[in-house]
């Protein structure tokens, strides 16, 4: 009785509440005038280009902003002009002059000048945020730049302190943090001299096929596309980023037609939607690459039999084919394939016995380390792959875990036995990374060289110095490129670090979205080629 | 005589409402205190939390790439090399005058911040807290009145599900069959794409919460589609309040059918279910009350897990970023939020309780 009325009186509810869930959801598809991705984007600290180094905040500004020379997202090697028609350098090897296209404007309507191109590299150089690097290597400093990056009507010239290999200037000119800002709206905009700086992490002011309309920190961005894009409106008025943490959110978003592309799915969400025709899935070698370090203030790490020996007891094959499948594939050089002069040879392969001659040859036995690795599910399983493989040839390997910047400020301070982690290029040219891995300029403990990997290691890289300081100012492309495939053999066989792996990024996108790129190994997601 | 009497009653009640604002201001005294005690303790619990923490914040503005230049210009900027006391002084005065600082990640006023995920939260909560009342409190009743029955094992097996399920497990496997298969409810986010973008145009925030703002607005479109966004994860979070709510619901009402004035309204003839929802719910309410209102502060500080399956743009999210990131403003701003939410809550159910229960006014006054 009791129950019946309560029923009776609930069934109302119920109906009502179910109707509710059963209101038919919207269409699924996305607006086809309409870009919408998922990724994570939570890595963005600040839009401002002089500043910006996260992978998700490039690629937003890489859409945002125009550089005097640019990547083709069809084709990721030869430059090709920018907001510059055309660039020389003169006999002396040290000036740069670059001639402006006209009739370029900024969002803001404002035309684009030499003015506003000298302005935004003398910013990045003076606000000396952490990309500044790229710029000031060339002998900038916050005191003489506004002498060596001058501009003369629609001609900007550039006076670098030694003749650099030009292609190695002109690739660094390709990075975000030599974007073209519009210097009067940023001045407009400018509190207590920072030169716009506190205005432009949350603003954008640039020339390029896209502007920002919304930003949500860690939830979506909405660029509006510049219908006066110099290269032509783009045909997604609009791109939509979301921010999905979760890959099996992605994964379901992807394959309702929620999204046009999904960045961020894990080998099982791809092997899941294999069979799906609405979604293709395409490989793009990335520029990140896994490696092992031995800290070489460690005994018995700095053995070279030892060091030789490490690089025997991975098993690169079996972590390629396994866990990191499709994720990951087998490199063993410091440049990333798709760079000049990049390294393909493999010639490391898990050789147990090999390893075990080589500690008998440097007279050690059973002895302990600590594998430095931060809480992340590929590294981790590398790192107890690794330990697994290292126990087997007599060495008790102990993990030592935390959040990333708990365990990279160890690594910085040199506290670590072995370091496994990632290293991904700043800019386009092979110095990027042959500046962190192949040269050290000074070993000293109080020389704080944090930002070089061989300082890290205490590896004082004798072999390869001089070599990598010639190969910067190597003028002929080819013969640059062999000097970097000198470099990396050298560096393969002598010096501590073990590459590993290189990324693969598996973009999912719907049937019919055309025209994407993630940017390769050298550079970041391009928008505005897309079409659908 | 009887003038007198009256004379004299009013007399004492006039004497004794002196001695009642006192005491009325004494317990507001004591209120304040408490409540001020409470923030210095959450204020330093933030503090040491962010001190102790092996996480260098410094590295989570200026990157791996940093020199040591640029690493120290950055430690200086944020008063890192100041002594451990002035740091908390400074940091006390800020978080008095509501100023909680600048976020790292997002370089926005951490208020603004929370202002922007905080609504969603809210709206996520509210909601299944509404679905956690309208189906557990019935369900506990129910289930109270035939003890041992089927319908009381029913809703024992549907809170026991409710308790051992992954809410993460809950929330995908949710997505998969209604939106994924069936297409009954929006994925992941607050709207459709196409929807955020008339959001963006057509509505002006005003409190942040989407159903709200589009009422106000009128746009019912989008009201509608805000709708089917939030039924999933409120249903989830609802089904995890209502297992709660059903089963404390439940151990309160057979405590209360067991009373004898209940037998008493029986031996009278009323009807049962006036016996059964007026006069044993009525009595229920009360400690019902603080149930539900801990339920939903629960809710209210976000739930990270399904705010992540659903991609839902919340407080949890936000305060577990920051969290990572050694965002300490972030967290002590979140953390401040958070604390006042539990407070504010305990005060209502507080006043609620008095509003309710006659004995509680009794001693009041």
């Amino acid at each position: 009785m009791l129950i019946d009325q309560t029923l009776r009186r609930l069934l109302p509810a119920l109906a009502g509440g179910l109707a509710l869930v059963l209101m038919p959801a919207a269409h699924a598809d996305t607006p086809a005038d309409t870009l919408v991705i998922a990724d994570k984007i939570d890595d963005i600290v600040s839009l401002d280009p002089a500043e910006s180094f996260e992978f998700s905040g490039n690629d937003m500004l890489n859409n945002v902003y125009d550089t005097l020379i640019e990547l083709d997202p069809a084709d990721l090697g030869p430059l090709v002009p920018g907001l510059a028609e055309s660039w020389s350098l003169a006999d002396d090897g040290v000036t740069y002059s670059f001639v402006m296209k006209e009739g370029i404007t900024f969002h803001s309507g404002n035309p684009v000048r030499a003015e506003d191109a000298a302005f935004s590299l003398r910013r990045a150089v003076k606000l000396d945020k952490t990309p500044s690097f790229i710029l000031t290597q060339f002998g900038f400093t916050p005191d003489n730049v506004d002498e060596k990056i001058t501009f003369e009507g629609n001609t900007l010239t550039i006076v670098t302190d030694k003749p650099y290999a030009p292609s190695f200037f002109y690739n660094c000119l390709t990075a975000v943090v030599a974007s073209v800002v519009d210097k009067e709206t940023v001045l407009a905009n400018e509190a207590e001299g920072d030169l716009g700086y506190g205005w432009l992490k949350t603003n954008t002011a640039g020339s390029g096929a896209y502007s920002l309309r919304a930003f949500k920190p860690s939830d979506s961005y909405i660029l509006e596309a510049n219908a006066n894009f110099w290269r032509g409106a783009p045909a997604m008025k609009r791109v939509f980023m979301r921010h999905v943490a979760e890959p099996a959110t992605q994964r379901l978003l992807i394959e309702k037609g929620d999204v046009d592309i999904a960045l961020k799915l894990t080998p099982v969400d791809i092997e899941g939607i294999s069979g799906n025709p609405d979604v293709v899935v395409t490989d793009e070698v990335r520029g990140r690459i896994m490696y092992v370090a031995l800290n070489q203030k460690v005994e018995p790490l700095n053995n070279p039999k030892v060091v030789e020996a490490f690089k025997y007891l991975i098993d690169y094959d079996a972590m390629a084919a396994t866990f990191l499948k499709g994720q990951y594939k087998v490199h063993q050089a410091f440049l990333p394939d798709g760079f000049l002069g990049a390294l393909t040879e493999t010639p490391y392969v898990l050789d147990i016995e090999k390893a075990k001659g080589l500690l008998a040859e440097a007279g050690v036995e059973g002895f302990e380390v600590t594998i430095f690795v931060r809480n992340d599910q590929d590294r981790l399983e590398m790192a107890q792959a690794f330990q697994n493989t290292l126990s087997q040839a007599g060495i008790t390997a102990t993990l030592r875990t935390g959040t990333g910047k708990e365990i990279l400020g160890e690594y910085r301070a040199r506290k670590h036995d072995i370091y496994l982690g990632a290293w991904g290029p700043d800019y386009p040219d092979p110095h990027t990374n042959a500046d962190t891995f192949a040269r050290n300029p000074n070993n000293a403990d109080d020389a704080g060289l944090t930002g070089i990997l061989a300082w890290r290691n205490a590896w004082p890289a004798e072999e390869v110095n001089d070599l990598t300081n010639a190969a910067v100012l190597e003028k002929d492309t080819a013969k640059r490129e062999a000097m970097y495939l000198e470099i990396q053999r050298i560096h393969q066989q002598t010096s501590p670090f073990a590459p590993m792996f290189q990324l693969i990024t598996q973009v999912a996108a719907r049937n019919g979205v055309e025209g994407f790129s993630a940017g390769g190994s050298i550079h970041s997601a391009f928008f505005w080629s897309v079409t659908k | 005589m009887s003038d007198t009497l009256t004379e004299e009653s009013s007399a004492r009640a006039r004497a004794a409402w002196p001695a009642r604002l006192g005491r009325l201001a004494l317990s507001a005294l004591s209120l304040l205190g408490m409540l001020a005690i409470t923030f210095l303790g959450l204020l330093a619990v933030t503090f040491v939390i962010g001190r102790v923490i092996p996480i260098d914040p410094v590295l989570a503005i200026v990157g791996e790439r940093a020199t040591e230049a640029q690493y120290q210009a950055a430690r200086e900027a944020l008063g890192l090399n100041d002594p451990i006391w002035v740091q908390f002084a400074i940091y006390v005065r800020d978080a008095l005058t509501g100023d909680f600082g600048t976020s790292l990640l997002t370089a926005q006023p951490v208020l603004e911040d929370i202002a922007r995920v905080f609504p969603a939260t809210l709206e996520l909560a509210t909601i299944a807290t509404i679905i956690g009342v309208a189906l557990g409190v019935p369900a506990g009743v129910v289930a109270a009145t035939r003890p041992g029955s089927w319908v009381d094992q029913l809703v024992r097996l549907i809170g026991l599900m409710g308790y051992s399920m992954p809410v993460f497990w809950l929330g995908l496997i949710g997505l998969l069959v209604f939106y994924g298969e069936l297409g009954w409810v929006g994925g992941p986010g607050r709207l459709d794409t196409s929807y955020e973008f008339m959001f963006e145009l057509d509505v002006t925030p005003v409190t942040g919460a989407i159903l709200i703002d589009t009422a106000l607005a009128g746009a019912w479109d989008i009201f509608a589609n805000a709708l089917t966004h939030i039924v999933l994860p409120a249903g989830v979070l609802g089904y995890y309040s209502m297992a709660y709510i059903s089963r404390m619901t439940r151990s309160f009402m057979i405590d209360q059918l067991g009373q004898e004035y209940i037998t008493t309204a029986r031996v009278k003839g009323m009807p049962e279910w006036r016996v059964v929802w007026v006069h044993a719910l009525g009595n229920v309410s009360v400690p019902l009350i603080t149930v539900i209102a801990l339920s939903y502060a629960n809710l209210l500080e976000g739930s990270v897990l399904t705010e992540t399956v659903f991609a839902w743009p919340g407080l949890g999210l936000y305060i577990t970023n920051a969290l990572f990131s050694a965002d300490i403003a972030a967290v002590m701003g979140g953390t401040i939020v958070v604390g006042s939410v539990f407070i504010f809550l305990n005060l209502l159910s507080d006043l609620l309780y008095r509003a309710m229960d006659p004995r509680a006014r009794a001693v009041m006054e």
